[in-house]
């Protein structure tokens, strides 16, 4: 129990170390932007894909269930508000944030645990450069840019995925539909699951480093490093969620 | 040869309960070639890794060019970092970057010059090593050999003061392996510098080593002339000399 608590205690300590020499290396020296762009190009625009088809059925699947449930009511008519609402605070930020932070995670642990177990990452340091300004700083950034950015666009897939079914299996009109959720939608509701996603963001980026530049002994520990990554991050992502919708609902 | 460039004092380490190093006491002149042999898990690459700050001490001093660098931060690494170059056991070329960005790494990050000027100098280095025409490959498509010609390139880049090998040899054809030993000595005559190479085998120290010190279960059991080796009566140095093998069956 006590080496279990120590473990915890030492892997607390070294991410907390990570973050604050990224933090330190952000305020100090102006990022590289020919690696922060490569790094938007392969975290944001290569995870469009995947968070879009997310939302789209996420939406569509939304708007089947809650008219089913509300038609009980008679409430049918507020399927955009509950769909606006649902994705915007919630499923929006949460699913893209487990989807791509599954597919960006996992892939920053594989690459930067590669450079680690090959000495690469040791490269770097005896060459009197330093790995975190080289490799955590600029996928921190990018992570941190573009997960919002794609949280606002799912958002908008996922309430037109809504339409869709509103429109052809609810026989709602179009502007009905969207009245609706121009209506339920505050400023609030955004910045809440904006608010959240940024949190996401660093956590998602934060642990796929840590346990890539972590890793040890060969392709078996980068696959195990990998897998961890993708289990921690789901979790911390729906733990935090937890206390982050308590927070944000207390303002 | 000059005095100390490198020297260990009672340098203790361990990893867990594992003691690797214990109590390294030894000195490494200016100019010459030391080759610290050893058999696997002698913990000569850790030995190594010392010079450079890449693992410190638990107890102990490691004095480079005249400064102990045992506490020394990342930061107060940079100065040692630049004076002596590690060339690693796989080459540690970085994947994702061509030949051309892997040899000038150090000169982009630690100097202003032109894309030119660096571009001019990756070639001039490239040469030593006798490559050509490799500048625009990816690590992925070089030989072994050339990974080791290319990352020792890289290791000079900068005019380091001294260069460290880990395990140069290792992994490469004895046609290869020589022309590497070749490029060893080469390095010291042409450039001057202090070498340090770590390794297991025992040609290959004998053919670039003006000194041989021997690494036994993290003891340092003998330091001296390449001859004085041969003549040693160490018996765990002659059985390693020997191949693992009684005397007189060599």
């Amino acid at each position: 129990m006590r080496d279990v608590a120590a473990l915890a205690l030492q892997e607390l300590g070294g991410f907390s170390l990570l973050v604050a020499e990224t933090a330190r290396e952000v305020v100090r020296r102006r990022p590289e932007w020919r690696v922060l762009m490569g790094q938007l190009y392969h975290h944001g625009v290569l995870s469009v894909a995947i968070a879009t088809v997310t939302a789209l059925f996420t939406g569509m699947v939304l708007a089947l269930q809650t008219s089913y449930s509300l038609a009980a009511y008679g409430a049918k008519f507020f399927v955009g508000d509950v769909v606006a609402l649902s994705l915007v605070r919630e499923l929006g930020p949460v699913l893209t944030s487990l989807m791509v932070g599954g597919r960006v995670g996992a892939g920053i642990t594989a690459e930067v645990g590669t450079m680690k177990v090959t000495e690469q990452v040791d490269a770097i340091r005896a060459m009197a450069a330093s790995p975190v300004r080289k490799l955590v700083v600029p996928k921190v950034l990018a992570i941190l840019l573009m997960l919002p950015i794609l949280v606002v666009l799912a958002d908008f897939v996922g309430i037109m995925g809504g339409l869709i079914i509103a429109t052809t299996s609810l026989n709602q009109p179009a502007v009905f539909y969207m009245q609706h959720v121009i209506k339920a939608l505050s400023p609030q509701d955004i910045m809440s699951g904006l608010g959240k996603t940024v949190v996401f963001a660093l956590l998602i980026a934060f642990i796929a480093c840590y346990k890539g530049l972590n890793a040890t002994g060969g392709a078996d520990g980068v696959g195990r490093a990998t897998t961890e990554t993708v289990v921690a991050a789901s979790l911390t992502v729906l733990i935090s969620d937890f206390f982050l919708t308590k927070l944000f609902l207390a303002f | 040869m000059g005095g100390a460039f490198i020297r260990f004092v009672d340098v203790h380490k361990g990893f867990g309960a594992k003691k690797v190093l214990q109590g390294i006491t030894f000195d490494i002149l200016r100019g010459e070639t030391m080759v610290v042999l050893g058999g696997s898990g002698s913990g000569k690459s850790v030995l190594l890794r010392h010079i450079i700050g890449l693992h410190r001490p638990d107890r102990g001093q490691v004095v480079v060019d005249g400064e102990d660098i045992v506490g020394f931060d990342e930061e107060q690494l940079v100065p040692v970092r630049k004076k002596v170059a590690m060339l690693f056991q796989g080459g540690a070329l970085f994947d994702s970057m061509t030949v051309e960005e892997n040899v000038g790494y150090g000169l982009r990050e630690h100097t202003d010059q032109s894309d030119e000027a660096i571009m001019a100098a990756v070639r001039a280095k490239l040469s030593l090593v006798e490559l050509e025409g490799v500048e625009h490959l990816m690590p992925s498509e070089l030989s072994g050999g050339m990974r080791k010609r290319v990352a020792l390139a890289r290791s000079i880049a900068m005019d380091p003061q001294g260069i460290l090998y880990d395990e140069p040899t290792t992994g490469l054809d004895p046609v290869t392996a020589n022309t590497i030993n070749d490029l060893i000595r080469n390095m010291q005559a042409r450039l001057n510098v202090t070498s340090v190479v770590v390794t297991h085998d025992i040609q290959s120290a004998f053919l670039v080593g003006d000194r041989i010190a021997f690494l036994h279960e993290g003891r340092m059991l003998f330091v001296g002339t390449v001859d004085e080796a041969r003549r040693s009566r160490e018996a765990a140095l002659r059985h390693f000399l020997n191949g693992g093998r009684a005397e007189g069956h060599a």
